[in-house]
């Protein structure tokens, strides 16, 4: 399979990357990784006429830690996200998100930024974003921007980056450091994304109450989303294994959910509670 | 629409290598047809399968998966630059040695994978070389005996100290235009 006839440039910078995206004229479209977009265009259900190489930017590979946020350059592979020392100290979550993504070929290709910008349904590192209340920082012509995660991503493979846009990276919050947390997937078995997908940051104070809780479930449906009827269903309990269970039956309430040939509503539905119940489970308990 | 085709000109096993290709080119396709190394194979051509993984610049990537144009002025290794007939690499002695392959079509991508595997995980259990290995599916072994032959590879490896990041030089199958 060969995609249509394309022009290929490498941009130096970012300036550079805007420029070349605004003189396309919207035909125009950023590689990273290729690991989302090569695929498409190979089966012609995109046919961009010029493709613009980000992958020389280096200023784009930064990690930095920007008070109680962590920045993750939008070109870090799957692979650098999940063994880089400071992603495995402050948000460990991510790291352990990106080393469930495909195969080891895929995660030394695919970047946490065209994961995100590609806003994939399937897509595994939504959860964590979600539950880190990531934000999208992202450059045009105008100057630098970051809007939220669940401004950013609206629908399967929509999102409210503006044109001529490069996301430059990911800002997660660091969460407190009395929290554990976790990324549990019930992996599809041919593609191997996320049928669903559950991340979970939780901890409890002295008296062992529960005083930090966030869920984040991908895959599901259309969108990624918070199950905040799940956190608060837990805060201000002590955790067990019946708590547990109650307040992982909530799970699919705040999202909406998808219906294909291998999984329904309804088994989605259910995946959502089992999977959220055991990553709860293996946090708080 | 007709654009201007690049130069690509890459390392290839050690060989310099160069051709101009169009930028929609996959790197597959130059390797196989304008460098001639066809010992990486298209399985699937949809980044499932890995029979067409090989090594840029020291990482396993899917090479259907990646245009040519990408890879310019990188270092490329494919099934070609293990070892020779004469002088098999760890690698292939021991896929020979386990029954590690019965058609062949998956194994340069297989031994390509291991070997990235290898790379970072010296001494890999059971489990880690099955995992290492997800991104390449065999239609024929049921795997077992790929698992083996990377058991042995890697014992072998650590036995002889082959450096897994040097390059070995073949002359065949490889042209410049
Ligand atoms: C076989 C296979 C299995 C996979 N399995 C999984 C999985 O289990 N879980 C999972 O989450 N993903 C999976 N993926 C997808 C993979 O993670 C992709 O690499 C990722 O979603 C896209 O990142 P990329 O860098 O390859 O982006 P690209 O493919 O280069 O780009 C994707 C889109 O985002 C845009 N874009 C990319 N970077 C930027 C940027 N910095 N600024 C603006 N726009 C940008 C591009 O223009 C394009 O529209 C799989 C892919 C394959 C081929
Ligand atoms: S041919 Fe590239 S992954 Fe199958
Ligand atoms: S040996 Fe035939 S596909 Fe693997």
């Amino acid at each position: 399979m060969i995609p249509v006839t394309f022009d290929y440039v490498r941009a130096k910078n970012v300036d550079q990357a805007i420029q070349q995206l605004k003189d396309s004229k919207g035909e125009g479209k950023i590689l990273a990784g290729g690991h989302s977009l090569l695929p498409l265009m190979k089966m012609r259900l995109t046919e961009p006429q010029m493709l613009i190489d980000i992958t020389g930017i280096d200023a784009l590979k930064e990690v930095k830690k920007d008070g109680d946020r962590l920045i993750v350059g939008a070109l870090n592979t799957h692979r650098e996200v999940s063994i880089h020392p400071e992603i495995k100290e402050h948000i460990p979550l991510v790291a352990e998100t990106a080393r469930q993504i495909g195969d080891i070929q895929i995660r030394n290709k695919g970047t946490i930024g065209g994961n995100i910008a590609h806003a994939d349904s399937a897509a595994d590192l939504p959860a964590a974003a979600f539950v880190l209340n990531a934000e999208v920082l992202i450059t045009n012509e105008f100057g630098e921007q970051s809007m939220d995660i669940d401004s950013f991503i609206i629908g399967p493979l929509i999102t409210m980056m503006p044109e001529d846009s490069i996301v430059t990276g990911i800002s997660f919050e660091i969460p407190p450091a009395h929290t554990e947390s976790t990324y549990l997937k019930y992996f599809h078995p041919a593609s191997g994304y996320p049928v669903v997908g559950v991340a979970v940051v939780a901890g409890t104070d002295s008296n062992g109450v529960i005083d930090y809780v966030r869920v984040g479930i991908t895959g599901a449906g259309d969108v990624a989303f918070r199950a905040t009827s799940v956190e608060e269903a837990l805060i201000g309990k002590t955790p067990s294994e019946a708590v547990i269970k109650a307040a992982s039956k909530s799970a699919a309430e705040d999202g909406e959910m998808g219906s294909d040939l291998f999984a329904s509503e309804e088994y989605r539905e259910n995946l959502c509670k089992v999977y959220t119940e055991r990553a709860l489970t293996s946090v708080l308990l | 629409m007709t654009v201007e085709k690049k130069r690509v000109s890459v390392t290839a096993n050690g060989q310099a290598c160069s051709a101009e290709v169009e930028p929609r080119k996959l790197l597959v396709h130059y390797l196989r047809d304008d460098l001639g190394l066809t010992g990486t194979h298209v399985g699937c051509d949809t980044s499932q399968c890995g029979a067409c993984s090989v090594m840029v610049d020291g990482d396993v990537v899917k090479s259907c998966t990646m245009l040519a144009v990408q890879a310019d002025h990188s270092e490329i290794t494919t099934v070609e630059g293990l070892g020779t007939a004469a002088e098999l690499h760890p690698m292939q002695q021991s896929f020979w040695e386990e029954h590690g392959l019965q058609c062949g079509y998956c194994t340069p991508g297989v031994m390509i994978a291991a070997i990235g595997l290898l790379k970072e995980n010296p001494n890999p259990t059971e489990e880690e070389i099955r995992e290492g290995l997800e991104g390449v599916i065999c239609r024929c072994t049921g795997y077992q005996f790929i698992v083996s032959a990377v058991q042995k590879a890697a014992t072998r490896i650590q036995e002889t100290g082959v450096n897994l990041n040097s390059q070995r030089l073949v002359g065949e199958g490889t042209q410049n235009d």
